[in-house]
């Protein structure tokens, strides 16, 4: 997952990265693996810039996956800023970089959750329901948008 | 040839959680057993 360059470069403009090793760093992995409920590696974290855990990416996932994961976190950290455009415009990045990624889907839907929020407008929210009857249609995030037609 | 980007990971995390407040920037925190 880390060596791959685009990764490295998403990482590397978006957080200010840590690490905390479990037999290196054991006191420091002992304290935020309980801080934070960690208990099992890898699993990695998205906080905002309040330290508040945002979004959790835990076990190994291929690169793809992986980075689709960092984008859908940092898309939520900007939802929960009430962020509107940013968050749309991470969540899509998604599924039109990744659209073969688990993360995909639920970028998808919540693309659509943020331009309802933003607007205040439901045609946000029947637009992504449609939007599902033609992609990813066996997700569960499918049938979770699927009370919006 | 060409030098693939590496992570510069801190391990320092209480000052990271201060300079993210500070900077207003997320931290991605990773608990890891990877040989380093």
């Amino acid at each position: 997952m880390w060596p791959d360059e685009r990764v490295a470069h998403f990482v590397a403009e978006n957080f200010i990265p840590a690490r905390v090793h479990v037999k290196d760093d054991s006191a420091l992995f002992q304290k935020y693996g309980e801080k934070y409920a960690a208990q099992w590696t890898p699993t990695v974290l998205e906080l905002d810039a309040e330290g508040v855990e945002r979004h959790r990416t835990e076990g190994f996932l291929p690169a793809d996956d992986f980075l689709a994961q960092l984008m859908l976190g940092l898309a939520r950290i900007y939802f929960q800023e009430q962020k509107w455009e940013d968050a749309q415009k991470t969540f899509r990045k998604v599924y039109e970089e990744l659209p073969n990624t688990e993360a995909a889907p639920e970028a998808l839907y919540w693309v659509g959750v943020a331009r309802y929020k933003e607007t205040g407008d439901a045609t946000a929210l029947k637009e992504t329901a449609r939007a599902f009857s033609t992609r990813y249609t066996d997700s569960s995030w499918a049938k979770k948008a699927s009370v919006w037609t | 040839m060409v030098v693939p980007m590496e992570i510069q990971f801190r391990h320092d995390v209480a000052k990271v959680l201060e300079d993210a407040k500070a900077q207003k920037k997320p931290v991605l925190l990773d608990f890891s057993a990877a040989p380093m």
